[in-house]
């Protein structure tokens, strides 16, 4: 067996070289950018009205505390909210996304009612704006006045409609996954006596969920940033929260402080799917050609 | 002695390609069947029908005088008792050799865990593969693949073993110590059908040796006969392509 070649001295050299130059030049080019970019900005007639109404410090730290005796909501408590909804939504659409990949994925006649609905769910909530789900959830199943369903609160209504929404795109990665996998992985699984759901289960889905992960972390990262949308709802999370502060104080730099929470809620997963696409190219390399 | 496959007028197609037209095989326990011909005559399709991996569109087949092809069969139980060895290994890539070996053994025959691993651990043994058993297949040249794929079979204890063009897809020189396993296992009495075009090893290990051309078994006989004297010109000329092939 050939052990996976190990990186030429001559190639490992060379890219040093290169690495050091292209340190001085990438070092270079970024301050001449942003310098550009700067002065411009400075230069702009409207540069301090802006920097007043949207980087205004004061303003930022007020916004993120919130003004409880005059009953403005602080931006960082409110961004909690969102955290915890994305937190629960993460997890119900992980498994939701899965069984109906499964469903589609099952053959036989006898399953087709249920591939039926699996399908018309996934045409159905792929093909509506998101903002419309939440509408139609939020304001439709209060109306409808069946105990129990139409009782809750708007965030789980919004969170309802985003779990919906996400399982039915969640879903379809998965589905490329499970798709992905060879079939002679099944005709080698099933050769051995596993039925076909054990088939699936220990030999299909595992090589699958590994190779949908950075897809799916993508569509995480995107989750995140949508539970601003509970806002149309009247629900005080970060960018609601920050709708408020700005229109007590006509001052807009709580926009950026609930902007500036997202990213840094975001970046991580960012990062981790950067890395775990670069693990699993490493990984192909070193094996050569699958 | 008892018959372990009976095949019976088998048909097969895909779309508008008639790739089995009508085959009729018997094999005693404790033989070894080799089967050859062209690449498209049938071998592979033929095996994976004994193995339920194909429905049949015709015909019927026996193993161990149960009919497998008849409806309502447990299909599952079916091929738990038959072993299937593929020329692209298709081992699971995610689990290590031990628990490729292992997996079956407890989910589809209901083995404790360490009945499981005790099994597999003899067979890798056996195959000279013990050293490798916490690695993963990518890790493995063909030939130690193949062997685990041999091993993964045999862990099911089957009473008959399939096994398709097992070192087509192998360097040269990692052909030997595939087909020393499976001479072994000859020697040990396990019932065997093999698709090659080793024709040198069908030579070796066949009891007998059935020659495929367009889905038929056109003809078959001991392999002293069929490869100095076949009757059938047709098998005399692809044993001649063979021949001028350098595979014999």
């Amino acid at each position: 067996m050939t052990e996976p070649p190990e990186a030429l001295p001559g190639h490992d050299r060379r890219s040093r070289l290169l690495g050091n130059r292209g340190f001085l030049i990438s070092t270079a080019s970024t301050i001449v950018f942003f310098t550009v970019v700067t002065v411009i900005l400075v230069a702009a007639p409207g540069f301090d009205a802006v920097r007043e109404s949207f980087f205004n410090l004061e303003a930022m730290k007020e916004s993120f505390f919130g003004v409880p005796e005059e009953g403005l909501p602080g931006i960082g408590q409110a961004f909690l909210l969102n955290i915890r909804i994305f937190l629960i939504a993460e997890v119900l659409i992980l498994i939701l996304a899965l069984v109906i990949a499964v469903i589609r994925s099952l053959q036989g006649p006898v399953f087709f009612p249920f591939r039926l609905i699996a399908i018309v769910y996934t045409d159905l909530f792929r093909g509506m704006p998101l903002l419309l789900v939440i509408y139609l959830f939020g304001f439709g199943l209060p109306a409808l006045g069946i105990r129990g369903l139409s009782t809750q609160s708007e965030v789980v209504y919004a969170t309802a409609a985003l779990v919906l929404s996400y399982s039915a795109y969640v879903a379809e990665v998965y589905r490329a996954g499970i798709e992905s996998v060879h079939p002679s992985q099944v005709a080698a699984a099933r050769s051995l006596g596993l039925s076909r759901m054990q088939s699936l289960r220990f030999v299909v889905l595992p090589q699958a969920v590994r190779r949908i992960i950075p897809p799916l972390l993508n569509d995480f990262v995107s989750l995140q940033k949508d539970t601003a949308l509970l806002a149309v709802l009247g629900v005080v999370e970060a960018a609601r929260a920050a709708q408020i502060y700005s229109a007590y104080r006509f001052n807009y730099s709580s926009f950026v402080v609930a902007a500036f929470l997202f990213i840094l809620m975001t970046i991580p997963l960012a990062r981790l799917t950067d890395w775990l696409i670069a693990r699993d190219r490493r990984r192909r390399q070193a094996r050569g050609t699958p | 002695m008892t018959e372990a496959v009976r095949v019976d007028e088998v048909r097969k197609s895909f779309g508008e390609l008639e790739v089995l037209r009508g085959v009729d095989l018997v094999v005693q326990d404790h033989e070894v069947v080799c089967l050859i011909g062209a690449s498209g005559s049938g071998k592979s399709t033929l095996l994976r029908c004994i193995d339920l991996l194909e429905e049949v569109d015709g015909g019927r087949i026996w193993v161990e005088g149960m009919e497998i092809t008849a409806p309502g069969v447990d299909q599952n139980a079916v091929r738990r008792r038959i072993g299937i060895v593929f020329q692209a290994f298709n081992l699971f890539p995610h689990m290590t050799v031990m628990r490729n070996v292992t997996l079956a053994q407890e989910k589809a025959l209901g083995r404790t865990s360490a009945e499981a691993r005790a099994a597999a651990t003899e067979l890798l043994s056996r195959f000279g593969l013990i050293e490798k058993a916490e690695e993963y297949p990518d890790r493995l040249s063909g030939g130690q693949q193949q062997r685990v794929a041999i091993a993964r079979a045999l862990a099911m204890g089957p009473d008959l073993l399939l096994l398709d063009e097992v070192t087509s897809a192998l360097d040269p020189v990692l052909v030997a110590e595939v087909l020393d396993a499976i001479r072994e296992l000859a020697a040990g009495g396990m019932t065997m059908v093999i698709a090659t075009h080793e024709m040198g090893f069908a030579r070796d290990v066949a009891n007998r040796v059935a020659f495929l051309e367009e889905g038929r078994i056109l003809e078959e006989g001991p392999p002293e006969q069929m490869f100095s004297e076949p009757r059938e010109e047709a098998t005399r000329l692809f044993l001649d392509r063979i021949i001028a092939a350098g595979r014999m």
